[in-house]
């Protein structure tokens, strides 16, 4: 494509208009939903010759994730893509991707994990993922998932970065709705993401290396090191090509987007399409003069802690809503990193967490509207009542 | 920021329900609009009921969650009225708008609604006759032009055009077939 369209796609399609546009070297993918329309429309690309792409068929997630790292390590720009359990059968190559260091780009349309079985969105299975070493960038639309995904080729590839990256979407919500978005031309995209010039690579004969040795307790430790010292590195490098990003196409990107925040008393932070839902809401309680806000975070690997705190200082109530269990009984694992992020902040708002949208319960207008006035509430009481509450469930 | 016209489509699995909620967000987005259009995925069982949903502005639509006050109910599958309330939610002023060979008046007795209007259109019958299949979805969306004028029909005929000639590969009798069945819908509707 020559130039810039506007159009209407699915969020799946938007991802799989961007692989097409990134062109990548290898993909090595298996079908799971709510993610199947990804692979299909790209391997539709492939059929069609319109990208140059090596497409792997493997029989398992475990074994995609395997062959991507394999064509990583050889130098090749490689991609794959997957949900939920898909995501939980590639743990152990989670781990080895970015203990490896290799620049992979994978779209996550995140739903649940079993059991019991369920097809919808909420987001167990990437919070369940938070400890692997892969950043992680969450989409609020499908205009946010392509723009992520092609930010995301420069962030991973960046020298000081050298770090796999995760690009998350709300499965079914927007991967399967059909919404607007403006896509670059394919020339906008090749340019902006460059030719791939691998830091290291194992057919690189002029410059032997190995990959994946055992490394006893002697070096480990180091090889640890320098991938947080590299996760340190991406915050700076996800903000450089956010901001370059934006000068191309006048959406910049940060680690979070705050909407109506800077004055807000009260504020929902909530990821991805929910944060959406929460716009609407925002502009109908300010239309009655609330002051409510909205903090939507995009990156939580690395956690801009400082930065979050920053941007929340002045805020009096805070609902932290987090779309995963994980069952520690202290609130979800948005919660618990924002509120430890504020541990040696002199100021400190009300805070509280809500579970939501388990499974793919629907979160409307009204249940936001709940939240804003538990967060009254909480003010007029001056403490919360209720750290952890879960939303819209029968008890 | 403008008004959102809001859509809930009411159809049995296997009605072309989804489908043509995917065709009206492609259509109106390509007359101008913002869109949005999603079905509810469930079991996804032939002849279960299901919903899909529309919403068409001027504005960007940020919003991420299934209409729950739409401004137009459009019931694919007469029979499912019997069984579920179609018209749950819907926004005063607000209008149904069923398949159906019922007068707007008999339908009434079917479908008891306390507030807003009820529409018919014979979009099987229309369809059984312009397409030859049981195919009520385009007609359908011809007699929403009518009864919404969300966008011109003239512009909405022709960009439908072209997205049914991609989308049948440039089979023209199915897509004329198609263009009857909108314009007699549209012409047809009844409304109260």
């Amino acid at each position: 494509m020559a130039s810039r369209q506007h159009v209407a796609m699915t969020g799946n399609e938007a991802v799989a208009h961007a692989m097409r546009q990134i062109n990548p070297d290898v993909v090595a993918a298996y079908p799971i939903t709510p993610q199947t329309d990804i692979v299909q429309f790209f391997s539709q690309f492939v059929a069609d010759g319109v990208v140059k792409t090596e497409f792997v068929t493997v029989e398992s997630e475990h074994s995609a994730m395997s062959a991507t790292i394999g064509a990583a390590a050889s130098g090749a720009r490689a991609m794959t893509a997957t949900s939920s359990q898909g995501l939980a059968l590639m743990w152990e190559m989670l781990h080895i991707a970015s203990g490896y260091r290799l620049p992979i780009v994978m779209p996550v349309v995140n739903r649940t994990l079993s059991g019991p079985i369920n097809i919808h969105c909420d987001h167990s299975d990437t919070m369940g993922a938070l400890t692997t070493g892969w950043i992680q960038l969450y989409s609020e639309s499908a205009q946010e998932a392509y723009d992520n995904m092609i930010q995301a080729v420069r962030i991973a590839e960046h020298p000081d970065v050298q770090l796999p990256v995760m690009v998350c979407q709300d499965g079914f919500i927007t991967s399967h709705g059909i919404e607007n978005l403006e896509v670059l031309s394919d020339e906008e995209v090749a340019q902006f993401i460059g030719e791939y010039k691998p830091v290291y690579s194992v057919l690189d004969v002029n410059r032997p290396i190995t990959v994946g040795p055992l490394v006893l307790p002697d070096y480990l430790f180091e090889m640890k090191f320098q991938q947080a010292k590299a996760m340190e590195a991406a915050r700076r490098v996800i903000l450089e090509v956010g901001k370059e990003y934006g000068r191309l196409t006048g959406r910049e990107y940060g680690f979070f987007e705050g909407y109506r925040l800077e004055d807000a008393e009260r504020v929902i932070v909530v990821l991805s399409s929910t944060a959406g839902t929460t716009r609407v809401v925002v502009d109908e309680l300010r239309r009655k003069g609330e002051k409510v806000g909205l903090l939507k975070p995009r990156v939580i690997r690395p956690f801009p802690a400082s930065e979050l705190r920053e941007a929340l200082s002045h805020a009096r109530a805070v609902a932290i809503m987090d779309r995963a269990e994980t069952f520690s009984t202290q609130g979800g694992p948005l919660f618990c990193e924002i509120r430890a992020a504020f541990y040696d902040a002199p100021e400190r708002p009300l805070m509280r967490n809500y579970i939501f949208g388990l499974g793919g319960r629907d979160v409307g207008t009204s249940q936001i509207e709940k939240v804003f006035a538990d967060l009254a509430a909480d003010l007029a009481r001056g403490s919360v009542k209720t750290p952890v509450s879960y939303l819209d469930v029968r008890e | 920021m403008g008004k959102i016209i809001e859509i809930r489509w009411h159809a049995r699995g296997g009605q072309g329900a989804k489908t043509a909620s995917t065709l009206l967000a492609e259509t109106c987005h390509a007359a101008g609009k913002y869109v949005q259009g999603f079905p509810e995925y469930g079991p996804e069982r032939m002849g279960a009921p299901m919903r899909a949903f529309n919403r068409v502005g001027d504005d960007p639509i940020t919003i991420h969650a299934p209409v729950e006050h739409p401004d137009f109910v459009l019931v694919l599958d007469p029979t499912l009225l019997g069984s579920i309330d179609v018209s749950e939610g819907l926004r005063p002023g607000g209008t149904v708008l069923i398949n159906t060979t019922l007068s707007p008046e008999e339908a009434r007795k079917r479908l008891p609604l306390k507030e807003g209007k009820i529409a018919t259109v014979d979009a099987s019958g229309i369809s059984l006759a312009t397409i030859g299949r049981d195919i009520p979805n385009t007609p359908m969306m011809g007699a929403l032009m009518r009864l919404s004028g969300i966008i011109p029909f003239d512009l909405f005929l022709e960009t439908i055009r072209k997205d049914l000639l991609k989308k049948f590969h440039g089979r023209t009798n199915v897509v004329e077939g198609n263009l009857k069945a909108i314009k007699r819908a549209y012409e047809e509707v009844k409304s109260e």
